[in-house]
């Protein structure tokens, strides 16, 4: 185990988002949040990385626990320095190159020479096919370009849990499939991810557990089996027969 | 105009813009630079949302942009002396000007730094790096370039509100103008030359930043 949430509430203002929602990641799982919007998916997996603050719960990383309603700026900083996001958005550096970009949490945080994180950052940014881009600027990339150099930039730190908030919803149609692959790359390669994603067909290729949250609570879990031929709750089975439709 | 004022405006030039070399300029750009290190940490205390210096921060805004700078100028030189507090004239304009443009200043950098998508600093803080490290490296940049325009409006503005430092007396352009016109009495063209150096020194500075900011467009 590696990483596990219990009873995670959260409320913004008077709106319960999380009602006591829970999460356990073994090393090597790809674990998929399905869900319809405002289910709480993408609260519950911003929480596990403290870019939003819960009201109750605990998470443990390896071997910390903490109470997630009083977590110091340094347990936060030392659980980031072992794991990497990809957001919907990319929320690339804007004034850094592709190159740039992935290296920032080397030489920044962990203090890695610039030449030899230059080093690490081209192997990554060509594992995501992107050999060819090392000096562009977001700007200056497609929205898939952009998200692999996320990507990229998630992998580079060699994170033990990487975390992806619907890594392809922003994205056109065409150039979902860029990512999706990359993403699948890594699955193979055995790196732990949680994905919240309305990708099922891919949720399904990828991951080996299924979380279906609704309203704040996680209404079922299972292998993508269980979820996807054979959901036991009614509320399930509709959400996917209209996400399929 | 008669031949006797073109000599007097002849002479007086380099005896107006001396001070102005020495003093006003001097006094313009130490006293930004100061400011901008104010308004810096001003507009960072505020994002970083620290409670009790939130509220300091806020309190200087309001108390330096709300008060003319004219009084400010006095009560540095002319009414701190009374609290036991005794400054030199140019020490005392250096505190009143740089004290006024951070808390200004403070205000576009903290709606630059705003301007910047918050994605940004999630994504920063995901990467293993500090509030202080995204802001320097990530956040700061980018809202300088946003900041830039505005800033230099406030530095140029400063350079014409140094002519207020005469009244507590410092020796600058437009207290050296006074002086001759004082002598001379020809105030008209006198101070109307000292406002054309004024406006060529803005008029460098507009060349400036319409070079910084193409400098800046440069890249991203």
């Amino acid at each position: 185990m590696i990483l596990k949430l219990e009873n995670v509430h959260k409320k913004f203002g008077n709106t319960e988002i999380l009602k006591g929602v829970g999460l356990e990641v073994n090393k090597g799982d790809v674990v998929t949040i399905l869900g319809p919007s405002g289910s709480g998916k993408t609260t519950l997996l911003r929480i596990a990385n403290f870019l939003e603050k819960a009201d109750q719960g605990t998470l443990q990383f390896d071997d910390l626990h903490l109470q997630l309603g009083q977590v110091s700026k340094k347990q936060m900083r030392s659980v980031r320095m072992r794991t990497g996001f990809v957001f919907q958005n990319y929320n690339l550096f804007s004034n850094k190159t592709a190159l740039e970009n992935v290296i920032e949490g080397l030489i920044t945080a962990r203090n890695i020479p610039v030449k030899e994180a230059e080093i690490i950052g081209k192997t990554v940014l060509e594992k995501v096919g992107l050999a060819s881009r090392y000096d562009f600027y977001p700007s200056q990339l497609s929205g898939g370009q952009q998200q692999r150099v996320g990507i990229a930039r998630a992998m580079a730190t060699e994170p033990e849990v990487i975390f992806l908030d619907e890594p392809t919803s922003a994205l056109d149609p065409e150039l979902i499939g860029e990512v999706l692959n990359v993403i699948k790359k890594l699955a193979i390669e055995g790196t732990t991810m949680v994905i919240v994603t309305h990708e099922i067909n891919f949720a399904e290729l990828v991951s080996n557990k299924v979380y279906f949250i609704e309203n704040g609570v996680v209404l079922e879990t299972g292998t993508p089996q269980d979820i996807f031929y054979n959901p036991k709750e009614k509320r399930t089975q509709q959400f996917l027969q209209r996400i399929r439709r | 105009m008669n031949t006797s004022i073109i000599s007097l405006l002849i002479n007086s030039f380099w005896q107006i813009l001396v001070p102005g070399l020495e003093i006003t300029i001097p006094l313009t750009l130490i006293s930004f630079f100061l400011g901008i290190i104010i308004a810096i940490f001003v507009a960072l205390i505020q994002i970083a949302d620290i409670s009790v210096a939130k509220h300091i921060a806020r309190f200087y805004i309001w108390i330096f942009r709300g008060t003319p700078l004219l009084v400010q100028l006095y009560i540095i030189f002319y009414g701190l002396p009374s609290l036991g507090v005794q400054l030199a004239a140019i020490p005392s304009a250096i505190i009143a000007f740089s004290l006024n443009v951070g808390a200004y200043t403070s205000e576009t950098l903290r709606a630059a730094i705003l301007s910047v998508p918050k994605g940004q600093l999630e994504a920063g803080y995901c990467a293993g790096l500090t509030f202080i490290q995204t802001m320097h490296r990530i956040i700061l940049p980018q809202a300088f370039k946003v900041a830039f325009p505005p800033l230099f409006n406030s530095f140029i503005s400063l350079v014409k509100d140094t002519s207020l430092a005469a009244n507590i007396t410092v020796l600058e352009m437009f207290m050296a103008t006074q002086r001759i016109a004082a002598r001379t009495y020809e105030p008209f063209a006198l101070y109307c030359e000292v406002g054309a150096i004024y406006l060529l020194f803005c008029t460098v500075l507009t060349k400036v930043q319409i070079y910084g900011e193409r400098k800046l467009n440069n890249e991203w």
